[in-house]
């Protein structure tokens, strides 16, 4: 693809001008163009029905754009899904080794890794438990370990904690914070939380109602790790009021 | 028998809901198997007080014969070995019959079903031979099979499999296709085959519903069996067979006993496919299959 910039030119994951038409008529965006840099972890909110998952699906290699280019420099790419989308027959861990035994790992290692990840995400103990012995909280952590065992450069979040309840939703958060810190991974996540998408992120991208357009990027200042205090903090409020106001302006 | 021409899961007699979630149930196993024993103790005292009914209250004493009292039909049949022995036996040759029919069935339902699943021009050809062979009453087919199959034990085989086959075809069907779009997304994002979708994602899902169908195909093997050597009776002679008999010649006794043993053999073989159900299913997907 042409390099619009020189940081679209060391970027993992590039959209230009990208539309996205689907055989029914539906126009899911229009005129996309963005871009996530190493180092970049950014989140996309707009409103429902707007194309934020036909964004993703574009981005991950799922579906085709029907105009513009989809340029992914990332080795590996990870995908973690609105609800965890475990595999109900198999462990935490056999679940997570699922993506070694796909891509043909020798069992010991595959298993290895995925004892080390599931570590990271806290479910130490909790290997050999099925989905169903786990709380909402915990299934999403698993989602998370499965995305990180392939070490990924680039991982896409479709509103990965939209089913969670307030409290667990902010443990995930912090959770992923310290992933994000520790994996270097470049993110692109979407979400319907303005605060969310706030704490978490380098760059908050806000899109417009279906046909989705990006209509604002709002770049977000604090280094990590953020303390989960900073939610109250009125500079945070105040970069949460402008991503609202963006959202509201083109809803 | 219900007939079925749509790919929803089929289930001609799902066990009622377990009241385990009762606080009662929970408490004590033995409470709770005796909470569940209960309404089928009180179906067989119902049965029995209706049968009475009509022996003595219904049918003048001329009559009686047509229906004679339960303890006079088993307590006459059941000490009596000339009588018992040949029934047995006949009940195992049923069994057998059925056991092969269920047997072929699920072998090749299960195919059927993975071959269709894996192309769905393959499900839009396939699929409606499956409806077809559920659609012709079993009745029908049978001259055809006794002119083709001849009147002996392959003849029986392929009643129980004509009538087994299409309860286990739809429920795998069903069960393959159940994984969710996200699951096989996954899949799709790390590479996975054709082969390792099928055994690692669609086959591990369908196991459920494959349970249900096989306890459904089960209990209709049981009923295609004793049809089939009602109706083919070359060889030694199966239930059925005897059913037949002890009608041409009014034994009721006989008759009535045999009926008996037919809703054991029934009830014993859903039975132990329903708890192989609970027990595998339960145990690897913690619920309970309708
Ligand atoms: N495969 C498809 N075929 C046809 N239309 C589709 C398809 N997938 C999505 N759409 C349509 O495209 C639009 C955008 O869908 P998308 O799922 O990307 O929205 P979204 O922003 O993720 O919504 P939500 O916030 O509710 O998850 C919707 O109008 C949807 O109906
Ligand atoms: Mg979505």
């Amino acid at each position: 693809m042409r390099p619009l910039t020189t940081s679209l030119a060391t970027s993992t994951l590039a959209l230009d001008r990208v539309t996205k038409r689907f055989p029914t008529g539906t126009v899911a965006l229009t005129d996309v163009s963005m871009s996530v840099a190493p180092g970049d972890f950014v989140s996309v909110v707009g409103p429902s029905g707007c194309g934020k998952s036909t964004l993703l699906r574009l981005a991950s290699g799922l579906d085709d754009a029907t105009s513009g280019t989809v340029d992914v420099t990332a080795a590996a790419t990870s995908y973690v899904f609105q609800d965890a989308t475990l595999l109900e027959w198999r462990s935490a861990l056999r679940n997570v080794e699922l993506v070694g035994e796909l891509r043909g790992v020798p069992r010991d290692e595959r298993r290895a890794r995925a004892q080390d990840v599931l570590e990271l995400v806290g479910l130490t103990g909790f290997e050999k438990q099925h989905p169903r012995e786990l709380s909402g909280g915990m299934r999403m952590r698993v989602s998370l370990a499965r995305a990180l065992v392939a070490e990924p450069d680039l991982a896409l979040f479709d509103e990965p904690f939209g089913a969670l309840d307030e409290i667990t939703r902010l443990q995930m958060q912090t959770e992923l914070q310290k992933l994000f810190r520790l994996k270097r991974f470049a993110g692109l996540f979407i979400t319907h939380s303005v605060s969310e998408a706030v704490y978490l992120s380098t760059r908050v991208l806000v899109m417009s109602g279906r046909p989705g357009r990006i209509v604002a990027e709002i770049p977000i200042p604090w280094d990590y790790p953020r303390p989960p205090e900073l939610r109250y903090a009125a500079e945070f409020a105040a970069i949460t009021g402008r991503v609202s106001a963006a959202l509201g302006e083109h809803s | 028998m219900t007939s079925h021409t749509d790919t929803r899961p089929v289930d001609v007699g799902a066990l009622p809901a377990e009241p385990s979630s009762t606080p009662a149930a929970r408490r004590s196993p033995v409470l709770a198997g005796l909470r569940r024993a209960l309404p089928i103790v009180g179906a067989l005292v119902g049965i029995a007080v209706v049968w009475y009914g009509v022996s003595y209250l219904v049918l003048p004493a001329r009559q009686r014969f047509l229906l004679p009292p339960p303890h006079e039909v088993y307590g006459g049949a059941f000490s009596n070995p000339q009588l018992m022995g040949p029934m047995l036996e006949a009940l195992g040759r049923s069994f057998a019959v059925a056991l092969v029919g269920l047997l072929i069935a699920v072998v090749f339902g299960i195919g059927y079903a993975v071959v269709m699943s894996q192309w769905s021009w393959a499900e839009r050809v396939l699929y409606p031979y499956a409806v077809i062979l559920q659609t012709i009453p079993i009745l029908a087919l049978v001259p055809l099979i006794g002119i083709w199959l001849g009147y002996a034990f392959p003849a029986r085989v392929a009643v129980c499999v004509i009538i087994a086959l299409f309860p286990m075809i739809a429920n795998t069907l069903f069960g393959l296709q159940s994984a969710s779009a996200a699951a096989h997304d996954l899949f799709t994002l790390n590479k996975a085959t054709r082969w390792q979708r099928l055994t690692k994602l669609q086959f591990p899902a369908a196991v459920p519903s494959i349970f249900t169908g096989l306890r459904n195909a089960a209990g209709l093997s049981v009923i295609g069996a004793i049809v089939g050597d009602y109706f083919f009776q070359q060889g030694a002679p199966g239930i059925g067979g005897l059913l037949r008999v002890y009608t041409q010649r009014l034994q009721m006794e006989a008759l009535l006993t045999s009926v008996t043993l037919t809703a054991l053999f029934g009830v014993v073989v859903f039975t132990v496919f329903a708890v192989l159900d609970r027990a595998v299913v339960g145990r690897w997907f913690g619920r309970t299959t309708r």
